[in-house]
């Protein structure tokens, strides 16, 4: 009943532009991303060699990838750790 | 020495071919010799979007594959002097039949001669989109104002960018000031902002453009087409002059038409 009341007076939602924007915005972050294997190999060979100043990890157990969320798109890093480093403390 | 330019978009029917044969007129009117080269070999369309596809004797494949000479294939448009050539595409061929190499080497043989090639490329991102990009100095990417159109323009920009193309500008076709105003379109600064390329220009949407198509004579003629006139801005645009964006006022109401009448409207 709003809603045709809302269609009634004037602007129903948001202008629809906006919508399309919003899409493309999230649809374009995913393409980008998978035009390349290779990029998320790179991305993934720099997170391994920053992680191991701190921590032992299972380097062949990396996983790195894109997920399309409901709203956004997200770079999820699953990184198994065999040890943490005695060092570490000190910081 | 010329210029090799491709016309290309991913999409299919957003303009690339209206473009290529407008674009060209224009060039050709501004003195400027020019070939038009239809590289969508088994969907030709450039010829009778241009109206010569009845002068048609050879074509691309013939030419690449030897059976006749270049300056054979190239069909002269008598409505503009020596200034423009088509060099129309294989209709009985399909992609496979010319090879990127046969591609550069065609299109620099031609912009030795002439100072304009536009290359009409196909749809989709294979094997006839990598030949009809071998061989350019400049790419102009047609998008519309929708989601599909823009998210592929996004995927070409991509392969032309990684294929090391020296120049690529974005051309927004079919734009409609009155569902931009209402905010049902999305606006120039919209397109520029997602895909953060060069523009080159702006073309409305134009009832003018297929009734040219129609009688396969190119829109820019038409000195009263809103979309010819844009056309023509940015031939001139292509060959380095500055030309401002045509201002996009929704579809002129009566007023504004006997404004216009009297040279007050723009």
């Amino acid at each position: 009943m709003l809603d045709i009341l809302g269609r009634v007076f004037g602007r129903e939602e948001a202008p629809s532009k906006e919508i399309a924007k919003e899409r493309l915005r999230l649809v374009l972050v995913h393409d980008r991303a998978t035009v390349s294997p290779q990029f998320l190999e790179l991305i993934k060979e720099e997170v391994i060699g920053v992680i191991t100043n701190y921590m032992d990890v299972d380097e062949e157990g990396v996983e790195v990838s894109i997920h399309n969320m409901e709203r956004s798109v997200a770079l999820v890093a699953n990184i198994p750790i065999r040890r943490m480093k005695r060092a570490v403390k000190a910081v | 020495m010329g210029e090799v330019i491709v016309i290309t978009s991913g999409k299919g029917g957003v303009g690339k071919t209206t473009t290529t044969a407008n674009l060209g007129t224009a060039l050709a009117l501004m003195e400027r010799r020019v070939v038009l080269l239809d590289a969508d070999i088994g969907l030709r369309n450039l010829d009778v979007v241009m109206g010569l596809e009845n002068r048609i004797v050879y074509d691309l494949v013939d030419v690449t594959s030897g059976v006749c000479r270049l300056k054979q294939a190239l069909i002269k448009d008598k409505r503009f002097n020596e200034n423009l050539f088509l060099l129309p595409a294989a209709q009985t061929k399909d992609k496979t039949a010319v090879t990127p190499e046969q591609m550069k080497a065609l299109t620099a043989e031609l912009k030795a001669e002439y100072d304009y090639v536009l290359v009409d490329c196909p749809a989709g991102i294979e094997q006839g989109f990598r030949n009809a990009i071998a061989g350019a100095d400049r790419a102009i990417v047609v998008t519309t104002p929708e989601v599909s159109a823009v998210r592929d323009a996004d995927r070409i920009i991509g392969l032309l960018e990684a294929s090391e193309m020296p120049e690529v500008q974005l051309l927004i076709n079919r734009i409609r000031p009155s569902m931009v105003k209402r905010g049902d379109m999305m606006d120039i600064d919209d397109i520029l902002d997602i895909l953060a390329i060069d523009l080159i220009g702006v073309v409305p949407e134009d009832d003018k453009i297929v009734v040219s198509t129609n009688r396969g004579e190119p829109t820019v003629l038409d000195a009263n087409s809103r979309a010819g006139q844009a056309f023509r801005n940015i031939a001139r645009r292509i060959t380095g002059e500055q030309v401002p964006l045509m201002a996009l006022e929704a579809e002129h109401g009566f007023m504004e038409r006997v404004k216009q009448l009297f040279g007050f409207g723009r």
